[in-house]
């Protein structure tokens, strides 16, 4: 009901607000004005969007007054920084191009209004002119893009040798986390092994590099300051994201692809704290990629600590293997069953269960 | 003049839309449903196209309230939505459907159907000097088809596992599996089969706008004497025809893999407390087919607004052009490059990097041909002399807007950057100016100019006006803050920020947001209102050509019927914008007027 009065009111107003204009239209009509604008009316609208520049300048500088003070704390990675310096360059040089075109838009349109006696140049083209406003943005792209290019490749580069190497996996809707354990190596993992009551991330016990696992399954990831981390990436069911803000990266999750990320961080959360004054201060990870009804609470963090403080907890977590015992007798479900028969997948089923069961 | 308007009144056959159709000779149903007059067809277009920005702006607004008040409750929701908004609050299931289904409507049917189907079909046998389109049942059938494909969209916004709810992307495998959300049921299969429906209809229509446009100019209207609303529009057709099909195949393959057991874009998936079969795709493999449809649709989507605002600018500004030759030459880089760069939207998607870098440079290359662009508009109003119609204060808003939204894309094509703006608040800043917003603005400066041609009335232009500083200021305020947002990283299609510590702080900026989009949005309804009224009720036009344009639309009949020109169709001895003295104290020369002796083409 209470709809359907506010629709009515709001037509109403419309009607009223139309009947007015209308009315003043034929009035300027009845006077004998011009039939598109009234000269009045022009040289009223040339200020209006004149004032609409200026007011649109110190918006902008309102709102980077609210809104700046918001932004990140400084970079907790080294690729960060570079990322930092080039959305510098990048400010400087489309800031130029913002702030030229929009005042010479609002500028042309108030000094070129229509007025007695005005007669429009005609002017049809000028290649010269068209060559330099060619050749001037290609350079500069080219200075955008090879700055950018350096990054990325650096970016996306290999990651060194010396890494710490840390699993992320997404699931709807959170962050499993896998350390690969003394061995350094990830143990064979099938989905089809997965078991939400004790195989998170579907480990292949008969492979024995999978014993020494250590999986978290509170989304989150412990790394150690100023060493480099590999992040290597999957997805359980749909695509996830793993954002990094705090460190100005991200990457996507998905499932059947491994996808990896390395950076270097280089502020501690507990010096991060400092910086920003924050006890409670942690780095959030959101799911950036849209991922289900819970995408939105989709949350991991990431702990930054020294190397003392990582070996330590690292060294209270237990092994995966060791929390679910495993089931050694883990029957050898993955002959490779790319045929996926209706047969195949129940006979995993029964897999499965054999490993609820224990 | 007034003469000729009176005969023109009786031969009229569109002027009457009150309902009195047995004075006419053609019975209603062949002239307003199934019509195969482009100019008809044109305005179904538009209607339905106003009805669908209608529902994706009041969608907008429904989450809008969710995300700037994300702990109130609006029992005035409950009225539109029952069920899915318990007590006035959106469920996330169909916030994330509302989500979907915005971009969807927006994209497809309001930017793509409702702008270039309106002014395609309007204006290509106008101004090009033709009684209709090369195929008018064709042209019949692409309105149906995209008819149907309405309708089936509109029904899945009532059944009860709700709409589509992936994005308007519809990345598998949360899209192709009916355990990772409602609407993954049978909301997407209705999103897809729309989709398939939708494409036939921008096929029949694009190859009809080609068409026509190779091959039924009139008499002397060489193609360097188009003008450029015809060249946008037909670069605009080139690219659909080009990508369109290979959204029918990502779609169909999607439907294979959620009905049919194949594995294009499923591989090692366990959820709802099982493992899947399905082994060795890729949902990668979609992102790329999506985008080499969903790269180009934003260019369908800008182009016909670059055309119209060039025509526009041009027009008001009594002023040619500049650099004709350079406009279609950057058309023509444009529609090139955005068929090859893609890949931009998937710079963390997993796929290679060194494919990411190459996907930059083509990307960073297109600004040039924008630049270009948005340079011989400056200099299109350098010593004009402006009237400020209605039309033309948008399409100056054009400009403006597409500068702001155009120079971030910049930022994100660049790979190193786009590292952690993607899929933040600052992409959804970037394309809804640069897409939405200015895409807008060139339809709206293209309805109030042509208005008077479709109906024969004009708008009113207080409305017109008020409309315009609303919006105008409006899409500032709702989308600048959100550069801010996205800068620190705040992820887009998120249902409700405050359980984050890094991103509750803007929870302010957030509030404000949704309340400007609510005045935005009346001040759409009033332009809707001006529309259907001034259809109507509006003043009407009394001589032919009343913005002293010179293309030909404006020496066909206030009110043209089927073919357009009474007499033989005019021919074409000049290019369209010789806004100059004609020597008899006109300030601009019709494209139908033969040179004087001894005068040179421009």
């Amino acid at each position: 009901m209470s709809g359907l009065i506010l629709t009515a009111l709001v037509i109403l107003v419309f009607i009223v607000i139309y009947q007015i204009a209308r009315a003043s239209e034929y009035v300027n009509l009845i006077r004998g004005e011009e039939e598109t604008v009234s000269k009045k009316t022009n040289k009223a609208l040339a200020w209006v969007l004149l004032i609409i520049f200026f007011l649109g300048m110190w918006g902008i500088y309102e709102c980077h007054v609210h809104l700046a003070p918001l932004y990140l704390p400084e970079s907790a990675s080294v690729q960060g920084l570079e990322y930092e310096s080039m959305l510098m360059w990048t400010i400087i040089i489309t800031g130029i191009a913002f702030f030229g075109t929009q005042l010479f838009l609002f500028w042309f349109a108030f000094k070129y209004q229509a007025r007695e006696g005005r007669k429009p140049l005609f002017y049809s083209h000028n290649n010269k002119l068209e060559l330099i406003w060619t050749t001037i943005p290609a350079l500069t792209l080219m200075i955008l893009v090879a700055i950018g290019l350096k990054n990325w490749n650096n970016m996306t580069s290999k990651a060194p040798d010396d890494a710490l190497k840390v699993q992320v996996v997404g699931k709807q809707f959170n962050f499993i986390i896998r350390y690969p354990g003394k061995d350094g190596i990830f143990g064979k993992t099938n989905f089809r092994l997965i078991n939400d009551a004790n195989n998170v991330l579907g480990l292949d016990w008969n492979d024995k590099a999978s014993h020494d696992d250590i999986i978290i399954e509170n989304g989150e990831i412990h790394i150690i300051n100023e060493k480099h981390v590999q992040f290597v990436i999957n997805s359980r069911d749909v695509l996830h994201n793993l954002s990094l803000p705090h460190f100005r990266m991200k990457m996507d999750a998905v499932p059947g692809i491994t996808t990896t990320l390395w950076m270097t961080p280089r502020i501690s959360t507990a010096k991060m704290r400092e910086i920003t004054k924050n006890p409670e201060f942690v780095y959030e990870i959101p799911c950036s990629e849209m991922c289900g009804k819970g995408h939105y609470s989709m949350k991991g963090t990431v702990i930054v600590e020294t190397k003392a403080e990582f070996d330590k907890w690292l060294s209270e977590q237990k092994t995966y293997y060791s929390m679910h015992n495993g089931v050694a007798e883990a029957p050898k479900a993955d002959a490779p069953a790319n045929d996926a028969a209706p047969a195949d997948s129940s006979a995993v089923k029964q897999d499965t269960t054999a490993v609820a069961v224990k | 003049m007034s003469h000729d308007a009176t005969l023109v009144q009786a031969h009229d056959a569109h002027g009457h839309h009150d309902g009195h159709h047995e004075h006419h000779k053609q019975h209603f149903i062949t002239k307003y449903i199934f019509s195969q007059d482009h100019k008809m067809i044109g305005k179904q277009y538009l209607v339905t196209g106003i009805i669908w920005a209608v529902i994706g702006a009041l969608f907008s607004v429904f989450f809008r309230l969710q995300l700037g008040f994300p702990n109130s409750t609006f029992p005035i929701m409950e009225q539109f939505l029952g069920e899915w908004a318990k007590g006035g609050k959106l469920s996330p299931e169909f916030y994330y459907a509302m989500v979907t289904m915005h971009g969807t409507i927006l994209v497809f049917f309001v930017l793509t159907a409702g702008l270039s189907g309106t002014f395609s079909n309007f204006l290509i046998p106008l101004q090009i000097g033709a009684r209709d389109m090369a195929s008018p049942f064709m042209n019949m059938l692409s309105y149906w088809f995209f008819f149907i494909s309405s309708v089936i969209m509109f029904i899945s916004l009532f059944i009860s596992t709700g709409p589509a709810a992936g994005g308007w992307t519809t990345y598998p495998p949360l899209s192709a599996l009916k355990e990772a959300s409602l609407g993954s049921g049978l909301g997407m299969d209705l999103w897809l089969i729309s989709m398939t429906l939708f494409i036939v209809s921008q096929v029949l229509g694009g190859l009809n706008y080609v068409s026509t446009i190779l091959n039924m100019r009139t008499n002397g209207m060489k193609m360097t004497r188009m003008p450029l609303t015809m060249w946008s529009f037909f670069f605009t057709a080139v690219l659909g025809l080009l990508s369109f099909p290979v959204l029918v195949s990502a779609v169909v393959l999607l439907l294979f893999d959620r009905h049919m057991g194949t594995s294009f874009y499923l591989s090692e998936i366990f959820i709802g407390g099982k493992a899947l079969s399905h082994m060795g795709g890729s949902p990668i493999l979609y992102q790329h087919l999506f985008w080499f449809l969903g790269h180009p649709e934003v260019y369908i989507v800008m182009l016909p607004g670059m055309g119209m605002a060039s025509e526009i600018l041009s027009t008001h500004s009594r002023k040619p052009i500049f650099g004709y030759t350079a406009m279609i030459i950057s058309l023509i880089g444009i529609t090139s490059l955005a068929l090859i760069v893609w890949a931009h939207h998937m710079f963390v998607s997993g796929m290679s990097p060194f494919l990411g870098s190459v996907f930059v440079l083509l990307t960073l290359l297109i600004a040039i041909p924008s630049a270009i662009k948005v340079f011989n508009w400056l200099t299109t109003i350098w010593r004009g002399s402006i009237r400020f119609t209605v039309p033309m204060v948008f399409a100056i808003g054009f400009v403006s807007i597409f500068i702001s939204g155009g120079l971030t894309g910049i930022w994100l094509g660049n790979s190193a950057l786009d590292i952690h703006l993607h899929d933040t608040y600052f992409v959804v800043a970037h394309f809804h100016l640069v897409m939405g917003v200015s895409a807008f603005f060139g339809m709206f400066a293209g309805v109030y100019h042509w208005f008077p041609k479709m109906f024969g009335r004009f708008m009113n232009n207080t409305l017109g006006y008020i409309h315009f500083f609303v919006t105008f200021i409006g899409a500032y305020l709702i989308f600048w803050p959100m550069h801010y947002a996205g800068l620190a990283g705040m992820p887009r299609r998120y249902y409700d920020y405050t359980q984050w510590a890094t991103y509750a702080p803007y929870q302010n900026m957030n509030a404000f947001i949704s309340i400007v989009v609510v005045i935005t949005f009346f001040a759409q309804l009033l332009f809707v209102f001006n529309f259907f009224v001034s259809m109507f009720r509006g003043r009407k036009v009394t001589s032919t050509n009343p913005w002293g344009s010179t293309t030909l639309e404006w020496t066909t009949p206030i009110h043209p019927g089927h073919g357009n020109w009474e007499g033989p169709i005019p021919e074409v001895y000049r290019w369209p914008y010789d806004y100059r003295d004609d020597g008899n104290g006109k300030d601009f020369i019709p494209q139908n007027v033969p040179l004087r002796p001894g005068e040179e083409e421009h």
